[in-house]
């Protein structure tokens, strides 16, 4: 009875908003509604997010004392740096490294849990977890005391070893290590999370199926496990790049750029640039080259993610 | 009729390796192994921080073995929170945080709300530039906020810079986007039915918010108020562009640029203070670690 008078309304309502004139106020009202829903969300992603990006442009064509328009003369002047090639480097250096080996120690420490049975398994998931929930800039310090250069508390093990004493933060090559290292150890709990929740959503049936046909481990998880998976990879790993190109929380911390500037990324070096010299101009162009890379890597997320949407 | 006799001695021969169950005693063994050792490199730091926490000066500075605590003392807590300095830090990153939270929460569930039920023009745009908005970092925006800001304090003449409360018009930048978007995934996945039937019994487009959207939707608005919480707890960037003076720090800027003094490292302080600092998140996370990976995981998978 009840579905009847339902259905009655939704089909007179439909067809009334084509035709009828009070209806259609009815409609205006629902939109005036959702307008005033979303205006605040609207005014801040206006005012606090897209008005700087565009004006991060227009800075960034202005002179150090902000005074006089120079077209691109920053970024001539940058390209002319050897200082920013490096960064160029070091920050793809960087990001592809630490990406990778996230989405690799994820996947194997994914696949260790997904192996251990029930409810051990939520307190072996939990433990794991723990490096990103503590706030980087917090558990970076940790690892700053761990890489001191008279105390560490590495060296101290590694002597045990006939190794060492390892210049962790004071060596070029490894400070890059130590600051990929930690990048790694804060951002492959989140890659584990990811790939449990997809493994969980592999039907065992086609691992029963592939077992009886005589596939061993690495069939199974070439055929089977990593297309299953492909999409999730493929967000996570896209959208770690993105955190990972732009990070500034642990190069600051660790090492501050340094030694000689080989651990500078874009975000922590427009800062020193911006910031700390107060070359705001320059600092703002040297943050817009993370720009074209975020972009390519937005695109294809959300390519992926409609995709997901249209899915279920 | 030969193919298929070489086809299956392929598989047949396989089975001689050993059953099933004992393939997967042995992969479970593996994995113990395997996991254990990755719980020692995950779990290093926080349990370093706490082994330091716990030494004296004089222990640290003495280099004895530093995986091990020889004379445990709280003097480095006592120190900390008795400071007015300390508890400054506390109370503005606690209060920064709980009104970013607030704030996230009164513009993302009405907007979300908007977005999930009502069509109209742009809407799906909205959405996706909402997701959009998501992904573009702290680092590539500090340089012109904080010109902004400088700006907007010499037109209005209202001091901006260096006060902490700047933070709470900032902070929702980075929460909103997120929570917005997960929770039109959640208030998209509840039936039609459901706010139909409301709004046939008379129900308000606030009534079917509050007293229908909301409480069905409770678990994703937890996952998205931890995440607001944790976003806000953490942030480095902001906070360290935009305020100076000792009095208007938060904790993770508090922390790394008060208690390093010069080449002077208190490292008992330091650590002891990154564990108070890390506290909080890590709390909320042991009593509500469900909604915190439900949250975690929706942003990808839910759209």
């Amino acid at each position: 009875m009840a579905d009847v008078v339902v259905e009655r309304g939704r089909v007179a309502r439909a067809t009334g908003a084509r035709k009828g004139k009070s209806l259609r106020n009815a409609l205006g009202r629902k939109s005036t509604v959702a307008f005033f829903l979303t205006l605040p969300l609207i005014l801040l992603i206006a005012l606090l997010v897209l008005y700087p990006a565009f004006y991060s442009l227009y800075l960034a064509t202005l002179n150090k004392a902000m005074t006089k328009f120079v077209g691109l003369g920053n970024f001539t002047f940058l390209f002319k740096r050897e200082t920013f090639w490096m960064v160029v480097q070091q920050s793809c250096i960087f990001a592809i490294t630490a990406v990778i080996f996230k989405a690799l120690i994820g996947f194997i420490v994914a696949h260790f849990v997904h192996n251990i049975p029930g409810k051990k398994q939520r307190k072996w998931r939990g433990m794991l977890l723990v490096p990103w929930v503590i706030p980087p800039a917090m558990s970076t310090l940790a690892w700053l005391w761990l890489f001191d250069p008279s105390y560490s508390a590495f060296n101290y093990t590694l002597s045990f070893f006939g190794v060492g004493p390892i210049p962790w933060l004071g060596d070029t090559f490894w400070a890059r290590f130590s600051v990929i290292l930690v990048n790694v150890w804060y951002g492959a709990p989140f890659f584990l999370i990811m790939y449990l929740a997809a493994l969980k959503s592999v039907p065992d049936q086609l691992y029963e199926a592939a077992a009886i046909d005589g596939a061993n481990w690495w069939q199974k998880i070439w055929h089977i496990t990593l297309p299953m998976m492909r999409n999730i990879i493929a967000i996570t790993t896209l959208f770690s790049l993105i955190v990972t190109f732009a990070n500034f929380d642990i190069v600051r911390i660790l090492t501050s750029g340094g030694p000689l500037d080989t651990t500078h990324l874009f975000a922590t070096w427009a800062f020193q640039v911006g910031i700390q010299s107060s070359d705001i101009p320059l600092g703002a162009c040297v943050s817009l080259f993370m720009v074209p890379i975020l972009a390519v890597a937005a695109i294809f997320i959300l390519r992926d993610v409609t995709k997901r949407g249209n899915e279920a | 009729m030969s193919t298929l006799a070489i086809d299956k001695s392929g598989p047949s021969r396989k089975v001689k390796y050993g059953s099933m169950s004992r393939d997967r005693a042995w992969a479970l063994r593996w994995s113990y192994f395997f996991l254990v050792l990755f719980a020692i490199f995950f779990l290093t730091p926080p349990v370093y921080m706490l082994i330091t926490s716990l030494k004296s000066s004089a222990e640290i500075s003495a280099a004895t073995n530093p995986w091990w605590v020889f004379h445990p003392t709280l003097s480095n807590y006592v120190e900390l929170l008795t400071s007015n300095q300390f508890l400054r830090f506390f109370w503005n990153s606690s209060i920064v945080s709980i009104v970013v939270v607030i704030v996230t929460m009164l513009i993302s569930i009405p907007a979300a709300f908007a977005l999930a039920r009502m069509k109209f023009w742009g809407s799906a745009t909205l959405a996706t530039g909402v997701f959009l908005t998501y992904l573009i970092p702290d680092s590539l925006l500090f340089i012109p906020l904080f010109k902004m800001l400088g700006v907007v304090q010499d037109y209005t003449g209202i001091t901006l810079l260096n006060r902490w409360y700047v933070l709470l018009f900032i902070y929702p930048t980075l929460t909103v986007p997120f929570c917005t978007w997960i929770m039109i995934g959640y208030f998209a996945s509840i039936p039609k039915e459901l706010d139909e039937a409301a709004l046939i019994d008379g129900a308000s487009w606030l009534q079917t918010l509050t007293r229908i959207f909301i409480p069905v939707a409770l678990p994703g608005l937890i996952a998205a108020t931890i995440f607001a919480f944790t976003v806000s707890w953490a942030q480095f960037l902001y906070p360290l562009v935009f305020t100076t003076s000792i009095d208007q720090l938060v904790l993770p800027v508090g922390i790394t640029t008060t208690l390093i003094k010069g080449d002077v490292f208190n490292w008992g302080q330091i650590m002891t203070g990154a564990l108070l600092g890390a506290a909080p998140p890590l709390i909320i996370y042991a009593f509500l670690m469900d909604y915190y990976i439900a949250g975690l995981t929706a942003g990808a998978t839910k759209g």
